[in-house]
């Protein structure tokens, strides 16, 4: 059957299976984008440059966002097109799963935190 | 898929898949490998959710603000960052059949990951020699776990790299090297993503607090 050309494609190409684009400038680029993707974040809580404290913390976590993405892309040679789209596949369950989960807890938590009634007033209900 | 029935001359049908043939040796790694990487990561989201939960809960002990030194972090980040460009040097090299520069580049990324978790471990031990032991409080419990858990990862990473160099010493750059070398890089790259979220949500966004 498609055993002989299978097995003649996966000894010629195997190492490009998925991770075509791991070429030196794309290293590079993904090394730079990080460093400036690192540095201003830091940058900015350091220094306290931005107004206000909420403003500065949506905008580091958006570095990190970003941050993220150019590693999955340029470090780990994320694509469509890797193992037929099964690792993007699996990644995408993940983000699902992570998202609910942190925001699940975050969410249920802190309303517990809000809607609870402190002990001491608690103590002066009867 | 269907299933054929072998008509063989006994009598008694075999039943099998007849799509399956075989693959290679380490056909299917990379992507098991990306999929436990994938359990790893949610592992790392209930830490960070625990953190976030509990990353407020000081028990009127010390605050992110009085125990962090951000410039100690930016080295941490930086050697960790500096660590993952040389394993992708050393990815190329290795594509390039270049033996002796591929074990120079996993050299090098494995000082720069050993500098990684000594300055941890340094920082651990300055916050727990000023009392700021996970027993403290909540806070301090959710980040000794997530950091810590990090940091044995990074561990595991370098007990890992160091074999994979005995291993090329030894056998060269063979097939199955190859391969686990590329699911260390998988491995390393993806702690270094993993830190990302730890230095802007417990270090920068602690410090902010």
């Amino acid at each position: 059957m498609s055993t002989d050309t299978h097995a003649a494609h996966a000894g010629d190409h195997h190492h490009d299976d998925g991770h075509a684009q791991s070429t030196f400038s794309g290293y590079m680029l993904g090394f730079v984008l990080s460093v400036v993707l690192t540095a201003i974040p830091f940058w900015l809580v350091m220094s306290g440059t931005l107004p206000s404290k909420q403003i500065t913390a949506l905008v580091i976590m958006a570095f990190a966002v970003v941050q993220i993405v150019v590693h999955m892309i340029y470090f780990l040679h994320m694509s469509p097109k890797s193992e037929n789209g099964w690792s993007m596949m699996a990644l995408i369950f993940t983000i699902v799963m992570v998202v609910i989960a942190l925001s699940g807890s975050l969410w249920v938590m802190n309303h517990l935190n809000s809607n609870m009634m402190p002990i001491h007033e608690m103590t002066g209900m009867k | 898929m269907t299933v054929a029935v072998n008509p063989a001359q006994t009598g008694e049908p075999v039943f099998y898949l007849a799509d399956e043939h075989p693959h290679p040796e380490g056909y299917s790694t990379s992507l098991g490998f990306w999929i436990y990487l994938m359990s790893d990561c949610l592992i790392f989201a209930m830490l960070f959710a625990a953190f976030g939960v509990l990353g407020a809960n000081y028990a009127a002990g010390p605050a992110p603000k009085d125990l962090f030194d951000l410039n100690l972090v930016a080295v941490n980040t930086s050697m960790l960052l500096l660590s993952s460009i040389t394993y992708g040097f050393a990815m190329l090299t290795m594509q390039q059949n270049k033996i002796a520069q591929t074990q120079m580049w996993l050299l090098i990324t494995g000082l720069f990951g050993a500098a990684f978790i000594g300055i941890e471990l340094t920082e651990f031990a300055h916050m727990i020699h000023e009392g700021a032991t996970p027993q403290r409080s909540a806070f301090l419990s959710a980040f000794f776990t997530l950091v810590g858990t990090h940091g044995l990862h990074v561990s595991c990473g370098l007990i890992w790299l160091v074999t994979l160099m005995v291993q090329v010493w030894r056998f060269g750059l063979i097939e199955a090297n190859r391969r686990r070398l590329m699911c260390l890089s998988m491995f390393w790259h993806f702690l270094d993503v993993v830190w990302i979220g730890v230095f802007t949500f417990v270090y920068l966004l602690g410090v902010l607090r």
